[in-house]
């Protein structure tokens, strides 16, 4: 019965930069559900993506091998067409329509120019009963909870005659309970519709709960497949699949590391959702970070971490803050941007073309946006200083550049990393926060950074570095808390760190070793 | 620094270039086909008097679309309210029978501008309305406001006879001699702009080599100051002749002035820009968006009472239909100019070579005697011009630098 119905073939794919997918390899099966594990950035999301044609075919090397025929996506109507349908994390339904308007929208029932809407409503009604919902088909999307729209989703997705439902981290945005519906109606669908099923999640458990085979991602490539039939597949194993990869010296060394006292405490910080606010994305975070440290903050997306990082910035994210933040000893309320930048903080965010960068600005302007104040007499800018200002950060962080005056936004990623953190080392602060400093950048350039980060330490400021790559997070820091599910789930001095004992600290299995470290400091 | 390059210079001015070549394109049109000449002192005054208004709502206007392609529609009513206001406490009418001194009036009518940007930039900034839709409440409710006064207080619904103390702060000549007469004080006035200019172009040249920086050749700043000197004695001669320079070029040069060093050289003209280049980023770097805001679209309410109180003095009344369409001239003023639509980007300077190209075309299809219709249709494919032209250059060199980074980062794979 074991018939393939994809097969993937050394798919490589390429970005400016960047090898995001190497040689991988995938093959599932009719009627499997088949899990994809990674680490952030490991390739999964872009794998599905080049499967479902959203990177158009012509722009990756490799075959894609589908119901026996080799197919060439060109866009997502070509692979919606055989029946592979993607659900991405982020929910694209539209609040103000029904729920079977949504679920119809470009596969509108009806004759060529005009929609029949009893047959849409009626259609809608059928895929709905399918998954589970009871709700009528006339309802507003924004009346439903997410849980209930995540249904809404694979009812559109049904309803557009998949054969193989590929969905992005679902349950990523769920409860507990609507969570564990979820994965009962995939089995359902295994079972009642004979459906084939590829699911990304970082929720360990419930891919082993939900899985027939799981498949690890990392660095772009794959690196195992284990099929549940032939053994069990317990977290533990799918972790030393995650994180097998060895550590060599690719963190410059830090000698004589000299602390000092606690520059910033932060105590039961509690933050809630701005949009959702029942909702905590910090949960009773209590951290601390001395002179001259550095101090990793690990935890996956979604878990907590740029949401605790920016509320601590001058409140710059959430809402129903609560907790004392401590600098130098002293408390300090710090309402805006503008006060934590006074107070000596800084933040570099994850999301540098987001948030963090003005694009269309030169490499100049932006190194001294942060401190303007720095280069001016009053209100007047001292563009010569300001020159001499952009030009020496440059020199010292190695930014490649033909000058100063080249707009960030078309330089690659590793220098425009280097423009951000130039920008907030000029701002001079005392406490850096750094989320994500090596995010989607080259080997070589992360190893500058690194040396940026070791320089930055020596010289005495504290360094909170947030990352989801588990061995920069031990190669780098000098103290690491885990973060999961907005909480702080373990602390551990990096010399006790291993991957391993990480890991079992999000997925709360409690290894040998980790028992140690976890709160001893606490 | 970047390497000089003719190329660069060129693609950098080439509205400035279309503004001298459209110029004496009309200059010889007019010649030949009509026989007037568009150089003579009248004329060439006319053309910056009735654009004034253009060059002194365009600064306001491109604070606005600084901050990330913001507008603001109610300029043009708010015109016709602010002369009305004007009209209503200067002049002896039927609402308010006796005037108030020039100073109380300027008070009054500076006040009701700030009043009114506050309110807007509160509404804007703090209560999040969409700047296009607060600012249409007023282009809605101002000239309905201003229509009221002015039928009121007037039988003729038009307030006129302004008193000379206060036309001659916006309008008639300084050192005012006969027609055709070479005034000696307008031309001395222009000798020294024009040798401060060039002294200024020279200094910052000094100033770069001084300190080692990659500075302009000398031939080529020499040839900038020399054009720039030559416009300012041109029009310095040419006021001359007309009888003493306009007072509304001073207040022209003023705003521009003050408005050119704000958005270069501080760091508030700095903040408009990163908030319009990337809100978010701008707020994380400690800069208070929201105050940024507010501020744009109060100092847009001061410019238009300038412009207002100008339009109104030159015109010699307040009319019901005074200011129309200003809020648009202005826009497309800054538009032609190369002030980005989305924010984040634009000059005072450019601003003004759009101004003066649209202002050009105006005047210049007019002495041709061309229909004000076929005028329109030309202003409208001007603006989408310059606007495909900026963006079509824009692509071209995004194209250019990836094609670059792609080469790079072969070259970079092949080496591993």
């Amino acid at each position: 019965m074991a018939k393939v119905l994809l097969e993937m073939n050394s798919i490589t794919k390429t970005f400016p930069g960047v090898k995001a997918l190497d040689n991988v390899n995938l093959k599932v099966e009719e009627g499997e559900i088949h899990a994809l594990v990674g680490e952030n950035g490991a390739g999964k999301s872009t794998l599905m993506n080049v499967l479902s044609g959203i990177y158009p075919y012509g722009t990756y090397e490799g075959d894609i091998i589908y119901d026996g025929e080799v197919c060439e996506f060109h866009n997502i109507k070509d692979s919606e067409k055989k029946g592979i349908v993607i659900i991405h994390q982020e929910l694209a339904l539209i609040p103000y329509m029904t729920i079977g308007e949504n679920m119809f929208l470009g596969n509108e029932q009806g004759s060529k120019w005009c929609i029949d809407w009893n047959r849409t409503y009626a259609e809608a009604d059928k895929y709905l009963a399918m998954v589970g919902l009871s709700d009528s088909s006339k309802t507003l999307v924004k009346d439903i909870g997410t849980g209930k729209q995540q249904l809404v989703e694979i009812a559109k997705a049904l309803a557009k005659n998949a054969k193989l439902l590929i969905l992005d981290e679902p349950t990523s945005s769920l409860n507990e309970t609507d969570s564990r519906a979820l994965l009962d109606l995939m089995k359902k669908l295994q079972r009642e519709e004979g459906m084939t099923m590829i699911i990304i999640s970082h929720k360990l458990n419930e891919v082993s709960y939900v899985a027939d085979k799981i498949t690890v991602v990392r660095d772009g490539s794959t690196i195992e497949t284990m099929d549940s039939k032939n053994q069990e597949i317990s977290e533990a194993r799918i972790i030393k699949g995650m994180v097998g990869r060895e550590i060599t010296d690719r963190f410059p060394k830090r000698h004589d590391i000299k602390l000092g006292d606690v520059m910033m405490e932060v105590k039961n910080w509690t933050v809630y959702h701005p949009e959702f606010s029942e909702r905590k994305v910090c949960d009773d975070v209590s951290i601390n970070v001395r002179a001259g440290e550095v101090v990793g903050i690990y935890g996956l997306m979604g878990a907590g971490r740029t949401e605790l990082a920016m509320s601590i910035f001058g409140r710059s994210y959430g809402i129903g803050i609560s907790g004392e933040l401590m600098l130098r000893g002293e408390p300090v309320t710090l309402k805006s941007p503008k006060q934590a930048i006074e107070a000596g903080l800084a933040y570099v965010t994850e999301d540098r073309k987001g948030n963090g960068l003005v694009l269309s600005n030169s490499i100049l302007r932006n190194t001294t946006l942060a401190n303007l104040g720095g280069v001016s007499k009053g209100t007047f800018i001292d563009k010569d200083k300001e020159y001499e200002v952009a030009q020496e950060y440059v020199e010292k962080l190695k930014t490649k550049t033909p000058s100063v005056e080249q707009l960030v936004g078309n330089l690659s990623g590793g220098n425009q990393q280097k423009v951000l953190l130039a920008k907030w080392m000029f701002a001079n602060p005392d406490i850096l926060i750094l989320d994500e400093p090596t995010r989607g950048i080259d080997v070589g350039a992360k190893y500058e950074i690194y040396c940026i980060i070791n320089d930055l330490a020596k010289a005495g400021k504290s360094v909170v570095m947030i990352s989801s790559e588990l061995p920069e997070v031990i190669g780098m820091s000098d103290r690491i808390y885990i973060m999961n599910q907005a909480k702080i789930v373990g602390e551990m001095k990096a010399s006790e760190a291993t991957q391993e004992n990480i890991m079992a600290c999000i997925v709360g299995v409690s290894g040998e070793s980790s028992a140690d470290g976890v709160g001893s400091e606490a | 620094m970047n390497k000089f390059n003719i190329k660069n210079v060129l693609e950098k001015n080439i509205m400035t270039i279309a503004l001298f070549a459209v110029y004496v394109l009309f200059v010889l049109l007019a010649a030949v086909i009509k026989g007037t000449n568009m150089l003579d002192p009248s004329i060439v005054t006319s053309l910056i008097e009735q654009n004034a208004y253009v060059f002194v709502l365009g600064a306001g206007m491109l604070m606005c679309m600084l901050t990330g392609g913001n507008i603001d529609l109610s300029v043009g009513s708010f015109v016709c309210f602010a002369g009305a206001v004007a009209g209503l406490f200067s002049v002896e009418n039927n609402i308010i029978k006796n005037t108030t001194p020039t100073p109380v009036t300027l008070l009054i009518v500076v006040g009701v501008g700030l009043a009114y940007g506050a309110v807007l930039g509160y509404l804007i900034a703090y209560v999040r309305i969409p700047p296009w839709i607060a600012t249409l409440a007023g282009y809605l409710a101002f000239r309905g406001l201003g229509t009221q006064i002015l039928t009121k207080a007037s039988t003729t619904n038009a307030i006129s006879n302004f008193p000379s103390s206060l036309t001659h702060i916006f309008s008639g000549k300084l050192f005012e001699t006969g027609w055709g007469e070479l005034n000696i004080p307008c031309v001395a006035l222009g000798v020294i702009a024009a040798g401060v200019v060039i002294f200024l172009n020279f200094k910052a040249r000094a100033n770069k080599i001084k300190k080692g920086y990659e500075a302009d050749p000398f031939w080529f700043v020499l040839l900038k100051s020399i054009l720039i000197a030559a416009v300012i004695l041109f029009l310095a001669i040419e006021f001359s002749l007309d009888g003493g320079i306009p007072v509304v070029v001073l207040w022209i040069a003023g705003v521009l002035i003050i408005y050119g060093i704000i958005t270069e050289k501080t760091t508030i003209g700095r903040h408009f820009m990163t908030v319009g280049g990337n809100a978010e980023a701008s707020r994380l770097s400690g800069i208070n968006n929201k105050l940024i805001m507010f501020a744009a679209y109060l100092n847009m309410a001061i410019l238009t009472v300038v412009a207002a109180l100008i339009v109104t003095t030159r015109t010699g009344a307040a009319n019901s239909f005074a200011g129309q369409e200003f809020e648009l001239d202005a826009i497309a003023a800054c538009i032609v100019g190369g002030v980005s639509a989305y924010g984040g980007s634009g000059t005072i300077i450019g601003m003004v070579v759009g101004a003066a190209l649209i202002g050009v075309i105006n005047q210049g299809m007019s002495l041709v005697g061309v229909d004000q219709d076929w005028i329109k249709i030309v202003k409208g494919l001007v603006l989408l011009a310059a606007v495909v032209f900026e963006i079509l250059s824009k692509k071209n060199r995004e194209k250019k630098s990836a094609m670059k980074k792609a080469a790079a980062a072969t070259a970079k794979t092949q080496e591993t």
